[in-house]
């Protein structure tokens, strides 16, 4: 390949980080050239944020050399980094939410003059006009922005500052589909100018769509480096994962079983059209759509956690089930801010929503007991943590996940509302939730499965219906949808769009 | 690092204490002076255990001062009522009146926070000013004698009968303490407290009924200053408009001192009770070491900030 010959924009080898007695980074390589787009790929914690803020100036290596532009690349901080050219677009976004959009923009490289600010008004809309976001007010505070919009302000700051290279974690992981175009729209352009873009991502269909070569990074290691966008993804993932990759579906037998819940006319927010579906012991229903196509909302009214407009709901009566726990068990999409309280024990955090289980005599809570589920559930689900007494904000994203999970099998719940439940967690732990949701519906629970991943829905569900602006599709078994008529029906509320 | 950070509060009372009994005179380490110690640490410890559970539930109650100030008017008010023949029945009366008075007072911080969601920092510092204003009504702005009962004997460092040893109060702070910590601890109300300071979101996703809950800890927070005022009302044998005067900020320092966290989720009983009596060896061993007033104040201050920054430094890991 032609590129192959240019001097590189940045070259790293042998990289190497420790934090204490773990080895975040054992050995790095990564190769950018100039106007690349380069996606990093990785299991959590195969070492890729750590390779992120190291470039970012967040963090200095412990050994490895580091080169950019041909020359060494030793940034003592992130502001240094930034002078150099080489910017970051963090996840969880880093911009004033008081200021205004030029402010942000501007922020360190205000100019002045006797002390005074000069405005750079013009520059900073010309910078955002050239992203193809002229629309964007220069005046407008940053805090009312939506996620997308913020990304904008952030790559328009690096690009303002004269970035080379942009680093880009996870850009898409909260953002609606059609920003999500758009941001891509934004890659191609900062491609065209010469701009090189690291891009971190899950979603190894977009790493394909947008990405120049792929480095796939396992256990800190550079386990594959420059592959191709053409690289199917099946290798990326045994490369992501170090081994063949195996039925990641689970093959358990479900026998679906009588109407657990049956829902009649509900509209979970004005204007959508009514929905009916019944939910079947045994069944894991699908439900997907674009983020904001009602899927939360439908779920969230569903538990009670949001008034819903009109409809009802039936329970088929409980069959032997003592005591008056909640028969319905919802995950939120959220488990930072709302799922999970972090700095709880994992103990805490299970058994939150079904403590009546543990009052014994005079009202105190029998610990030992508590204790001793705890530890059964979390084995049964393969949760990776030295002590229930840790906090939960301690374990790892898909350990996390797992803890938040087992709020329902330890409250017995029958109906599972499940919003988003493999969001930000990686492919192994994915692996465990298919095999603990089947599990827990080949055992006669209900599931309704939201979802965004398309391959996830039809890998682990067996109907599905479709949300498109607050109003669902008929249920149909999954082998009655193709994945386009799925997309069709997301984008457009019809079967077909044309 | 957070095995160290529960250890501080007792290391710290430890430190104070040795420093003490170093430096000042040997009366300080004396039976009489350490009962003296304890005593004077029973109001703002019978207030912080209340001020635990709001601060647990990451909230802030400002208001608690005031609150015992107006406790002690009630309760001399109260005890007035018979004249000087005060029936046997009616110091019970009265003290579970002024823990009343505590209680709604707490109530309404609890309602005006939860259910019109105005920040509890605001909401008590309102409440200070009306708590205060309302004491001084009630007492006409005079202090306000009452005969004397039993209740007077409440904080005798020298109790009748002589075989309590301690005043009656350290004792009601003590009992109290225990079962704070067993409240906290072992029951489903306990829990909730911590699961709401920790993330209310998640509370309420579990199904826990948050305005409910936050009104109900503020009514036990204003419960137990209540408490303390009647305490205090046994300190000065009088109800005074005019006590407890920025008593609440070294009550919620003895929470913090003792391991609460005022961004919720964290707090011990034992800890807000060892932060109180710090708090007390601090004043009575600057007393009894001729240390001048203005010193007081700064090494308090500095301890208050020392505890904080200790409680950084153990949630960075």
């Amino acid at each position: 390949m032609a590129r192959e010959l240019t001097v590189p924009l940045l070259r790293l080898r042998g990289v190497r980080k420790a934090f204490g007695a773990a080895q975040a980074l054992r050995n790095a390589d990564l190769e950018i050239a100039p106007g690349e787009v380069h996606a990093l790929v990785g299991e959590n914690g195969a070492g890729k944020s750590t390779l992120i803020s190291i470039l970012g100036g967040a963090l200095s290596p412990d050994a490895g050399s580091l080169e950019f532009l041909g020359a060494p690349y030793r940034p003592a901080g992130p502001r240094e980094a930034r002078n150099l050219g080489v910017a970051v677009v963090h996840q969880e976004l880093a911009l004033a939410p008081h200021l205004d959009v030029e402010a942000n923009i501007c922020l360190g490289r205000e100019r002045s003059r006797l002390g005074f600010l000069i405005g750079q008004e013009r520059r900073a809309r010309e910078t955002l006009e050239w992203l193809g976001y002229g629309h964007l007010d220069p005046r407008a505070r940053v805090g009312g922005l939506g996620v997308a919009e913020r990304q904008i302000v952030e790559i328009a700051r690096a690009l303002f500052q004269d970035a080379r290279l942009i680093l880009m974690d996870e850009p898409t992981s909260s953002l609606p589909a059609h920003d999500v175009e758009n941001l891509f729209a934004v890659i191609a352009r900062l491609k065209a100018r010469g701009v090189s873009v690291v891009y971190i991502s899950h979603f190894l269909e977009e790493v394909a769509r947008v990405a120049d070569r792929i480095t796939v990074l396992r256990d800190g290691e550079t386990a594959a480096a420059g592959l191709p966008a053409s690289t199917p993804a099946r290798d990326i993932l045994a490369a992501m994962v170090g081994r063949p990759l195996g039925e990641i579906f689970p093959s358990i037998h479900r026998n679906l079983g009588d109407t657990l819940l049956s829902v009649r006319g509900w509209v979970s927010r004005p204007g959508a059209a009514p929905a009916d579906f019944h939910l079947k012991r045994g069944q894991i229903l699908g439900l997907a759509g674009l983020v904001g196509s009602g899927r939360s909302s439908l779920l969230r009214s569903l538990y009670g956690l949001r008034q819903a407009e009109a409809g009802e709901t039936e329970m088929a009566e409980a069959r032997g089930r003592e005591g008056s726990g909640k028969r319905i068990g919802f995950l939120s999409e959220d488990r930072k801010e709302e799922g999970l309280a972090l700095n709880l024990s994992v103990r805490a955090n299970a058994t939150l929503a079904g403590l009546a289980r543990f009052v014994g005599p005079a009202g105190l809570l029998r610990l030992g007991s508590e204790a001793r589920a705890v530890r059964d559930v979390c084995a049964s689900l393969r949760v990776r943590y030295l002590d229930p007494d840790q906090p939960v904000g301690s374990l790892s994203g898909g350990n996390q996940q797992k803890v938040a999970l087992s709020r329902l099998l330890l409250g017995d719940c029958e109906v599972w509302l499940l919003d988003e439940p493999t969001r930000g967690v990686d492919v192994g732990a994915k692996a465990e939730i298919y095999r603990l949701v089947a599990q827990a519906a080949a055992d006669g629970k209900a599931v309704l499965w939201s979802g965004s991943h398309l391959p996830e829905l039809f890998g682990i569900c067996d109907s599905l219906a479709v949300m498109h602006r607050g109003a669902m599709s008929p249920v149909r078994p999954v082998q009655g949808w193709s994945e386009s008529e799925v997309m069709a029906w997301a984008t457009s509320g019809k079967a077909d769009p044309a | 690092m957070k095995k160290l950070r529960a250890l501080a509060p007792y290391l710290g009372l430890a430190a104070a204490f040795l420093l003490f009994a170093a430096l000042g005179p040997a009366e300080f380490h004396g039976a009489y002076n350490l009962k003296t110690i304890l005593t004077q640490s029973v109001i703002v410890g019978v207030g912080a255990m209340g001020m635990t559970f709001v601060i647990i539930s990451g909230g802030i109650d400002l208001s608690v001062g005031s609150l015992i100030a107006l406790a002690t008017v009630a309760l001399a008010r109260m005890l007035n009522l018979r004249g000087d023949a005060v029936p046997a029945w009616l110091p019970w009366a009265a003290g579970a009146g002024a823990i009343a008075v505590g209680a709604m007072g707490g109530l309404c911080n609890g309602f005006l926070s939860a259910r019109l969601r105005i920040a509890p920092f605001i909401v008590t510092l309102g409440t200070m000013q009306i708590f205060r204003g309302g004491a001084k009504w009630l007492a006409r702005e005079q202090t306000v004698t009452a005969p004397a009962t039993w209740l007077n004997g409440l904080m005798e460092v020298d109790p009748v009968p002589a075989w309590l040893w301690l005043a009656p109060g350290v004792w009601v702070l003590l009992g109290l303490a225990a079962a704070v910590a067993v409240i906290l601890r072992y029951t489903v109300f306990g829990r909730h407290v911590y699961a709401l300071g920790s993330n209310e979101a998640t509370a309420r996703l579990c199904g826990i009924p948050v305005e409910r809950r936050r009104m109900l800890i503020y009514a036990v927070g204003g419960a137990l200053a209540g408490l303390a005022g009647v305490l205090q009302f046994a300190n000065l044998t009088l109800g005074d408009p005019t006590a407890a005067e920025g008593m609440e900020l070294d009550i919620i320092a003895a929470v913090v001192i003792g391991g609460g966290s005022l961004r919720g989720g964290e707090g011990r009983a034992a800890g807000s009770l060892i932060g109180a009596m710090l708090m007390a060896v601090l004043r009575n061993g600057c007393n009894m070491a001729g240390i001048p007033n203005y010193m007081q104040n700064i090494v308090v201050g500095a301890i208050i900030i020392g505890a904080m920054g200790l409680d950084r430094l153990g949630n960075k890991r």
